[in-house]
């Protein structure tokens, strides 16, 4: 899937606020903000100042910390510029200075020449690494669109996938009418954000909240419902697969085994309902988001109920050994 | 499987209206059929689909059609874009 570039202006636009806020601004090398981020990691630029450029991750985002200003100072009172000269050969992505230091006059004219972008953050260099490293793994995580439909039924996030008509909208709205919260319906955008959980929401902002129930046409559900009946991003916990009834299919009738769909590498749980005229597909996913809250607990209703049938089988038996056939005691 | 491009020629591009009428269309063909614009992938019997694209006057879409009526379903999604959704 083509993705968009993220770019240095795209970070400095990023509304993040409280304990995620990254308070940037741009110094200098304003014409280098189309500059392209392209690895998510940061690079401390000690080594590459002091003239050691083997191994130069020069397509990081380079963090000046205290350190590196003070050795700035250092190659102005020596009058030396040819460090930063060779330093900028290189095209990085932007440099950033934490605790609101200024870098010196030689760097930020030589960085305006090369049109690199030169940033400044009050925060402290660790806390402000932390926090970029956050935004990074939101934006490089790997992503995908989906159709389907994602809803919030007890806590468990469930994508409701189908074909088109198969009654998937039609079946969330009356979740939503239950009391269950609507996530995204028709297009869902899902992204893996730390390698094994999937977080899924709606694609496009504008369309968002919004279904379209064929009849009524599209309707916005959290002027209906109002705003408990919306969510606005959800892990996927659990996949229900909607089909038209198919007589010659065997659909599980135990529920032992657990059937999983890979979602960008991530084994999701997948259930495949039977659609019908008559049957309450609103209560069976009801009753599938709770069974599944009982798994994640360590209860599986279906496996236990087996043991306890073969249990009983194992006594029955016994029984007839001591006994035989004679009823008698 | 069939592939096209078509070229969006309404002034407005696909809002509402048209998207319902590209669903409705493909909605009476059994094949799948997709459209993908920039990279996002979209079904195109699903009205929040088309809308959520956002393709706008001149944009280009690539049509996929795949199932037992391709190229029936593909000229009639074809011939839609090109009478420009019967709005100018």
């Amino acid at each position: 899937m083509a993705d968009k570039k993220f770019t240095v202006l795209d970070l400095l636009d990023l509304e993040l606020s409280g304990h995620d806020a990254l308070d940037l601004k741009c110094i200098a090398g304003r014409r280098g903000l189309p500059r392209a981020i392209t690895v998510p990691e940061l690079n401390r630029p000690g080594l590459a100042l002091s003239g050691f450029y083997e191994s130069f991750a020069s397509n990081r985002v380079q963090i000046f910390g205290r350190g590196e200003t003070a050795y700035l100072q250092k190659l102005h009172k020596e009058k030396n510029t040819d460090s930063i000269r060779n330093f900028f050969r290189s095209q990085m992505p932007c440099c950033i200075f934490t605790y609101n230091l200024e870098p010196t006059e030689d760097f930020r004219s030589i960085a305006e020449e090369s049109y690199c972008p030169l940033l400044q953050t009050s925060l402290t260099s660790t806390e402000f690494s932390n926090r970029i490293i956050r935004v990074f793994a939101n934006q490089f995580a790997p992503h995908q669109t989906l159709h389907g439909v994602l809803v919030e039924v007890y806590g468990i996030g469930i994508l409701l996938s189908g074909h088109s008509g198969v009654g998937k909208s039609e079946t969330a709205l009356e979740l939503v009418e239950r009391g269950h919260r609507l996530v995204a319906d028709d297009i869902i955008e899902i992204r893996c954000v730390n390698g094994n959980i999937i977080l899924g929401r709606g694609a496009n902002t504008v369309i968002s909240h919004h279904m379209e129930i064929r009849g009524l046409g599209i309707i916005n559900i959290s002027q209906l419902y109002g705003v408990g009946a919306i969510r606005d991003q959800k892990e996927v916990q659990l996949i229900v697969q909607l089909e038209d009834w198919n007589a010659s299919k065997a659909y599980d009738r135990l529920g032992t085994e657990s059937k999983y769909k890979e979602l960008l590498g991530v084994k999701v749980p997948v259930i495949e309902i039977p659609v019908r005229p008559g049957r309450n597909l609103p209560i069976i996913i009801e009753a599938a988001a709770m069974n599944e809250r009982l798994k994640n607990m360590g209860y599986n209703s279906a496996k236990d109920f087996n043991q306890n049938v073969l249990k009983w089988i194992e006594t029955g038996e016994a029984q007839t050994v001591y006994n035989g056939n004679d009823d008698s005691y | 499987m069939i592939e096209k491009i078509l070229t969006v020629q309404n002034r407005a591009g696909i809002h509402a209206r048209p998207a319902a009428i590209i669903a409705q269309t493909s909605n009476k063909f059994e094949s799948e059929i997709t459209l993908t614009r920039d990279g996002a992938t979209v079904n195109a019997k699903s009205i929040m689909g088309v809308i959520a694209m956002g393709a706008g006057y001149n944009t280009q879409l690539t049509m996929q059609v795949i199932g037992p009526d391709e190229s029936e379903a593909a000229s009639v999604i074809e011939e839609l874009f090109n009478s420009k959704f019967e709005e100018e």
